[in-house]
């Protein structure tokens, strides 16, 4: 049970996929202008991290790692090579499962999520979610941890950089630096600052 | 038409530079640049497979049906992506390794779908090729200089050929531990951002809100 919190805190704070792999960053950027939003896209990313990374973790031991079709009769097939492909076929197809799912039961917060859950499709953050899933060699418990973390992580990394975003445009910044200039700056200083809790390890 | 070609390559340069204008591609861009030789990989890579997709999704843009557009050009994409997994695992094993997840993250890098999307879709094949490879080197260049700059001043060595040497080895030079760390790459795009913006002030955005001076204040 320690091991699995260790994880999340992990994944929450220290390998923060925004501001410390940089994975999202162009959603990151772009739609951080309103806190309302970024906490849309959020909420989105930690729904769709949360439910990708173990089914990709399902499909990849039993299907793609080298070994796994023994099941089939087939012990010496490896098709890890299609990982990438079967990944984002399987993202894809989770994003539209859940948009429908969410339509139809609970239109409210399909709402709040609005536009950005397909826009998520083409996030580097939740591929590179679960290859990290992969390279990492998760158990399935432990890739539903770590999905969850991670989006909750991002998620969390999405609302703080918005709230100084929205708080920063009465600020009086240099010319060249106004806009995407300052954005990477405190993108920056956020990341700093995560960096702190490296100590907690 | 010569002219017009030599434009689309050069354009993504400076002038309309991927990353610090269009806002694509950031995420592999940031992570990769601990060191030179990695972000001369990953550019190499970027560049071909930019290249090569934009091309081909230009060749068949005619006979893409619009609403399933978006699921040929990423399978595209993922298709040459896989390519060059494979040869980079086969040919340079080490730096592969260290590229990790990254090469793998192509596929959802926006630089290679935007551009498809954006541009390969009307125009033609030697068109979109061309503003493939340029979109490439743009990126490229902002992350060569990067990688430069955070491997001189991490390590003081340049393509692992050390330069400066260290004060663990009774050398004079600190390494600078912060530049291999993740918030040094922010700082330096950022300020890279600045520099260009400087020098072409029609990319500078508009301020949303702007300081009075005292005598415009109301009385």
């Amino acid at each position: 049970m320690n091991a699995f919190f260790e994880l999340f805190l992990r994944s929450v704070f220290l390998d923060n996929l925004a501001l410390s792999f940089f994975l999202g960053m162009c959603t990151f950027l772009a739609v951080s202008k309103r806190v309302d939003t970024a906490f849309g896209v959020g909420l989105a990313m930690m729904v769709v991290q949360t439910v990708t990374v173990p089914v990709n973790n399902l499909i990849y031991t039993w299907l793609l790692a080298p070994g796994a079709l023994a099941w089939a009769g087939l012990g010496e097939v490896d098709l890890s090579f299609l990982r990438l492909i079967a990944f984002i076929g399987v993202i894809a197809a989770m994003v539209q499962v859940l948009e429908m799912t969410l339509e139809f039961h609970v239109p409210k917060l399909h709402r709040a999520m609005g536009i950005f859950l397909p826009l998520i499709t083409v996030n580097c953050a939740i591929l590179g979610g679960s290859l990290f899933m992969v390279e990492r060699s998760y158990s399935f418990a432990e890739s539903v941890v770590f999905g969850f973390g991670s989006g909750f992580g991002w998620a969390l990394a999405i609302v703080i950089f918005a709230a100084i975003r929205e708080r920063l445009k009465y600020a009086d910044i240099p010319e060249g630096l106004q806009g995407l200039g300052i954005n990477f700056i405190i993108a920056g200083i956020m990341s700093l600052g995560f960096m702190a809790f490296a100590g907690m390890g | 038409m010569q002219d017009n070609n030599w434009r689309i390559l050069t354009r993504p340069l400076i002038d309309d530079n991927p990353l610090t204008l269009q806002i694509l591609g950031i995420c592999s861009a940031l992570a990769v640049t601990t060191s030179l030789d990695t972000a001369l990989l990953m550019s190499l890579v970027v560049v071909c497979v930019l290249a090569f997709g934009s091309g081909s999704v230009s060749l068949i843009r005619n006979h893409i049906p619009h609403s399933v557009r978006i699921i040929v050009q990423i399978t595209i994409i993922a298709t040459l992506v896989i390519v060059v997994d494979q040869v980079l695992q086969a040919y340079a094993f080490e730096l592969s390794k260290r590229l990790s997840v990254f090469v793998g993250l192509i596929i959802t890098n926006c630089i290679v779908l935007g551009r498809a999307e954006s541009f390969a879709m009307h125009n033609g094949f030697v068109a979109s090729t061309l503003d493939g490879i340029g979109n490439g080197l743009g990126y490229s260049l902002i992350l060569v200089i990067v990688g430069a700059i955070r491997e001189f001043f991490g390590k003081g060595s340049l393509l692992n050929v050390q330069i400066l040497i260290p004060t663990s080895q009774g050398g004079s030079f600190e390494p600078l531990h912060l530049m291999l760390l993740p918030p040094s790459a922010f700082f330096i795009i950022g300020g890279i951002i600045w520099f260009i913006r400087r020098k072409r002030p029609q990319q500078v955005e508009k301020a949303e809100f702007t300081l009075r001076t005292r005598e415009q204040e109301p009385k």
